[in-house]
């Protein structure tokens, strides 16, 4: 439907005028009285304006591009691909049985198996996967959530094969729970003891993995849900609240894990709200550390963050040019000054990416970095007074959530009642219609459209991989002695029930042999199965 | 007919958590007067199957976005078929490539919507199409 701009003057407007994607107005010019005046200095307390005194000048971000289809096999040819490239981090994406605990040969896992991502049963998949790279050579990056503690686990077991040290692992593991009940929604257990179980593991990376970070706040797929960039902002950082929190009580040190909390935000098209969102984000997390919580170390209150472009931005129609928008919501990353960053390619909304696709969308990042010239100064944005006057309204904004969560109990008790999942469902919708009413035009969409495009080659799938998987589980299951692995899933049944910590169990185990699916269904048992609670 | 004999049931197979889309049009098709029952996340075809009979509804609108379509839909519908419920006109949205939607489509699902498809045009659609009641 093309959009007639006409039509916008027919109805009450639904967007203010001259505001933000996520609505926010925008004055005609901001000036020298616009912003609080306090910008600080890069690498100094409250990090506004970056977490490193030279940035990019002395580091590059790393360019962690994710990647997961198929069989581990399939992964592993990618991941070295993207290696060979000039990526610099490998980012895992698990297929959807693995996510929510079911292995290849279960039910639940009809149609579904290497589909969304790569297919992971037993710790011989996590060893395929990542043969032939060592883990501690490298940085890993893996997207899963309520099966974290058993793919960590795994993760774990398999570099000890390779005689690597726990203690030299690099690496993230997504783990936030919070945001699954909130918006990505793959979860097994209700959200307290999901709650538990992370903090479990911060509690056991402290000791044992000091340099991996054992959860990845995550806004990304609250934004992707229909949030708006405030509410991305907010309840990103309560959830953080709530893992400090919970790992404080648990008598941890906050300046031991403070440094290994990282966060990962989404990268939006509304350039100067991006950027002012990450630099609010900085600002405001480092002042709860130190002001709310008393970490007495800047490294505990510096905010590191992950960014991947939007994937929800992209569009079907006109394919192509999503390498542009791509490209200009990664320079708003880098402009923001984030670790690390994935750049989604053009052809994800059609199926996972092919290789030539990744490959532009990694190319990205480098013309980023070799031939635009942003990363010759730190922070080159900061003093504009749009830039200052907008960070300083998101975090005050985001705060005003942060406040009315506390208020509610925290978010814990807030996801319970469903209260950031409903105004994620009503921005989602408000926007949804004056998207409709034209009031919002997407290239390609809603206006400035074309009968037809040029159609995109995508990557296929084989139903194949469905097959040989179950194959491959069963023939592991035989080779494994039985008595053992039942022996280790009490042992998980036990400590579950009581408040030992879960992960040197959970690893026990993984090396007696049980799957994802078997100790998934452990907490099934022990800690119950959550439903969606399906508001609309 | 009037909207407000219309019951849709707006499902949500497979194991993916995106329901954005499927919540938005939930309350557009609601918004239009039309009852909207929402199943929620993670159902399996045989949920979904037994929740359009008991619930006799008059179309149902399934959301996906993980890829296991052309493994889902087809069992769907072949589930209705064997509670003689197959008369009930089913479309779907999502990720769907163009060449699944043509198979899909001669395997009996009615439409499907891509990414970019209006809640209006939706609402437009089953106005269209969805047999009245009584």
């Amino acid at each position: 439907m093309a959009s007639d701009p006409a039509r916008k003057h027919d109805r009450e407007s639904a967007r203010p005028p001259h505001s933000t994607i996520s609505g926010m107005e925008i004055d005609e010019v901001y000036g020298p009285d616009s912003a609080s005046g306090a910008v600080g200095e890069p690498g100094r307390y409250p990090f506004t304006r970056g977490v490193y005194e030279t940035m990019y000048r002395g580091k590059p971000w790393t360019m962690r591009q994710f990647a997961g289809f198929g069989s581990a096999a399939d992964t592993n040819a990618r991941f070295k691909y993207l290696l060979e490239h000039g990526g610099d981090g490998l980012s895992t994406a698990f297929d959807m049985p693995t996510l929510m605990g079911y292995d290849a040969d279960s039910d639940r896992a009809l149609g579904e198996v290497g589909r969304e991502g790569v297919a992971v049963s037993t710790v011989d998949d996590v060893a395929a996967l990542f043969d032939g790279i060592r883990l501690d050579q490298v940085t890993t990056s893996m997207t899963v959530n309520c099966t974290a503690s058993i793919l960590l686990a795994m993760y774990f077991v398999v570099a000890e094969r390779q005689g690597c040290k726990w203690s030299d692992l690099g690496g993230t593991i997504q783990n936030d729970m919070l945001k699954e009940f909130i918006a990505q929604k793959e979860w097994i257990s209700p959200p307290a003891p999901s709650l538990r179980i992370v903090t479990d593991m911060i509690e056991f990376c402290t000791r044992e993995a000091p340099r991996w970070h054992p959860v990845s706040i995550s806004g990304y797929h609250i934004r992707e849900a229909g949030a708006t960039a405030v509410q991305e902002l907010a309840f990103t950082l309560a959830d953080g609240i709530t893992y400090v929190q919970a790992a404080v009580d648990r008598g941890v040190d906050v300046d031991e894990f403070g440094p290994r909390l990282s966060f990962f935000f989404n990268i939006h098209n509304d350039f100067l709200e991006e950027v002012a969102k990450i630099r609010a984000a900085r600002r405001l997390w480092a002042r709860t550390m130190r002001e709310r919580f008393g970490a007495k170390t800047d490294r505990a209150c510096l905010m590191r963050t992950h960014a991947q472009t939007s994937g929800v931005s992209l569009t079907a129609q006109q394919p192509l040019n999503n390498v542009v928008r791509v490209a200009v919501q990664a320079l708003a990353g880098v402009m923001a000054g984030v670790q690390s960053l994935h750049t989604n390619s053009l052809d994800e909304t059609f199926a996972l990416p092919t290789e030539e696709a990744a490959t532009v969308a990694l190319r990205t990042q480098q013309i980023i970095a070799e031939e635009t010239g942003v990363t010759n100064t730190v922070d080159p944005l900061g003093g504009s007074f749009a830039v200052e006057a907008l960070t300083d309204r998101m975090e005050a904004e985001a705060q005003a959530y942060i406040d009315r969560i506390d208020d509610m109990g925290g978010m814990l008790r807030a996801i319970e009642i469903g209260f950031p999942q409903k105004e994620i469902a009503d921005s989602a919708f408000t926007f949804q219609v004056a998207h409709d009413a034209g009031e919002y035009v997407t290239v390609g969409v809603n206006g400035y459209t074309m009968e037809s495009a040029a159609a995109v080659e995508t990557l296929k799938i084989g139903l194949e991989i469905e097959a040989d998987q179950k194959e491959k589980l069963a023939a592991y299951k035989a080779g494994r002695d039985g008595a053992a692995a039942e022996a280790a899933l009490a042992a998980i049944r036990s400590a579950a029930a009581g408040d030992d910590n879960l992960m040197p169990v959970v690893i026990d185990a993984v090396r007696a042999g049980c799957t994802v699916g078997e100790i998934s269904d452990v907490y099934r048992e022990v800690f119950g199965v959550y439903g969606d609670p399906a508001w609309i | 007919m009037t909207d407000q004999s219309m019951r849709i049931l707006v499902a949500k197979p497979g194991l993916d958590g995106h329901d954005r889309g499927a919540k938005i049009i939930a309350r557009a098709l609601r918004d239009a007067g039309m009852e909207v029952i929402y199943t929620g996340l993670h159902q399996t075809p045989e949920m979904i199957a037994e929740a359009a009979v008991q619930e006799d509804v008059d179309a149902i609108g399934l959301s996906i976005l993980s890829g296991a379509h052309m493994t889902l839909f087809p069992k769907i519908l072949d589930l209705l078929r064997d509670k003689g419920a197959e008369e009930i006109p089913v479309f779907g949205g999502g990720i769907i490539p163009d060449e699944d939607i043509q198979q899909l489509k001669q395997l009996g699902i009615r439409e499907v919507f891509t990414p970019g498809a209006t809640t209006g045009a939706i609402v437009d659609w089953i106005r269209e199409n969805v047999p009245a009641r009584n």
